[in-house]
């Protein structure tokens, strides 16, 4: 404890974490995920898709045996932060240190470096992997709780939103994710888990869709109006017949998570943002 | 039943070979995704020789992790497809055969397979640690300055794909989802 109870936190400590994250999220699938594709294995209609699911835990299991990236895109760092109103971060900036830990993860576990610095017109590589996309968020207590999660571009670019109207309703809602997904078909990586934001504005919705993508496979909101809509919202995509890979079959979704956030009189943004069946993510408190 | 094929791809090869069909492919396989593509059409339409032969060759989409000290490649699974959409019949016409990757393609790269005669076939994406054990030797051909979309040549045994798009204008991808769509 520093003076006026704060908790010091040395910089330091978060480039370390975060470059430990970034490795392992990279390497080791969440086990619930892994969970997830096992009953899609054991309930696929298509023998063409149960042999895909067969592959794709066995890439997996080598990818967390083996200590290789399960995926070749090892994505855009995305780094959250929960941070203690009463902690005092000491030692340096700290986005500073979260690039610091991006840039060793990446470099020393020979992971991909996906980043260019200018979207349109140089394209020039960074070579790092930094910048990272870094949410911070502060809460009550003296902890640091730190996510990283990496997102390939492959499923990131199937990402939607809307402006929909209040008049929309639960159908509106429902139409426009089961269509995103549909759009999406193969290119995603299917199985897929998909993140909904729905309320908040332009910019907050698609936040919590992406937040959305962090609560582990086969958890529900905890809301149970939402729980069943996220029930619902799995069941008619698992009807569009797009399957692991696309190839055709029942498991085009393992999960969908929804997250809300209140809202405008006038609005009803929604968001999609979806996962591969890879999906990785990983926690640290400090 | 396994169709076992061999590069540089023959027209025989490419004729007998249909959509939903699993094969292994041995021998090279070429990488490049957006970057490369934009340079190598670039080179095409100045006129200019391209850094390998493609004829009869295949292309994979894929930029792969770097290797561990001792291995030949990182994890090595496919891109998705439609962002090289706007390249691929360009090379097709001068005479790539096949390429590799994940999702759909546009209407005008499946008739640019159909009247070159090349094929499409799908990798599973996001395998990338069990593809990679298929790859036995890689080597930077051109565009290093790329870093992971570099073109490297890629030296592969019984690499696993299925055919998505066949000359003969069948997509597995339509044909699956036909089959196990309800309602």
């Amino acid at each position: 404890m520093g003076c006026n109870g704060l908790r010091e936190i040395h910089v330091s400590d978060v480039t370390a974490a975060v470059k430990r994250l970034c490795i392992s999220a990279n390497c080791n699938v969440p086990r619930e995920t892994i969970s997830a594709l096992k009953r899609a294995e054991k309930a696929e209609e298509s023998p063409v898709a149960r042999e895909v699911l067969k592959q794709i835990l066995e890439n997996h299991r080598i990818a967390r045996e083996e200590g290789v990236p399960a995926c070749q895109d090892t994505g855009v760092a995305m780094v959250f932060l929960e941070v203690g109103q009463d902690v005092h971060l000491v030692g340096g900036d700290l986005y500073a240190a979260i690039n610091e830990g991006v840039r060793q993860g990446y470099t020393e576990g020979y992971l991909r470096k996906s980043l260019v610095d200018d979207p349109l017109f140089k394209r020039m590589n960074t070579g790092d992997n930094t910048p990272a996309m870094i949410y911070v968020d502060v809460v009550p207590g003296t902890n640091v709780k730190l996510t990283v999660a990496p997102k390939g571009g492959g499923a990131e670019n199937m990402s939607g939103i809307a402006m929909l109207t209040p008049a929309a309703g639960v159908e509106g809602v429902k139409r426009f994710v089961v269509e995103r997904v549909q759009k999406a078909g193969s290119n995603p990586c299917p199985p897929v888990v998909v993140g909904v934001g729905i309320g908040g504005t332009f910019d907050r919705v698609a936040l919590l869709a992406k937040k959305a993508l962090l609560r582990p496979v086969g958890s529900h909101n905890a809301d149970p109006t939402y729980a069943k809509l996220e029930k619902e919202l799995l069941a008619e995509i698992n009807k569009l017949g797009i399957g692991p890979q696309g190839f055709g079959g029942r498991a085009t979704a393992l999960a969908v998570n929804i997250e809300y956030a209140p809202c405008h009189i006038a609005s009803m943004p929604v968001a999609v943002n979806l996962n591969c069946h890879v999906g990785p993510h990983e926690s640290v408190e400090l | 039943m396994v169709i076992e094929i061999s590069t540089p791809l023959t027209e025989e090869t490419v004729a007998r070979l249909k959509a939903g069909d699993n094969v292994r492919i041995s021998g090279v396989l070429y990488t490049a995704r957006d970057a490369a593509h934009k340079r190598l059409v670039a080179l095409i339409a100045e006129g200019k020789e391209l850094p390998m032969d493609i004829r009869g060759q295949i292309i994979y989409y894929v930029g792969p992790t770097p290797a561990r000290p001792g291995m030949p490649i990182g994890s090595a699974g496919p891109t998705t497809s439609y962002r090289m959409d706007s390249y691929a019949p360009l090379l097709m016409e001068h005479g790539l055969k096949g390429m590799i990757g994940k999702g759909s393609r546009s209407q005008a790269v499946r008739d640019a397979m159909v009247r070159f005669k090349a094929v499409y076939f799908a990798a599973i994406g996001g395998a990338g640690a069990l593809l990679a054990k298929c790859v036995k030797a890689s080597e930077i051909v051109a565009y290093e300055d790329l870093g992971p979309e570099a073109i490297r040549k890629l030296t592969v045994e019984g690499f696993t794909v299925v055919v998505v798009n066949d000359i003969y204008g069948t997509d597995l991808y339509e044909e699956g989802v036909r089959r196990y769509r309800i309602g």
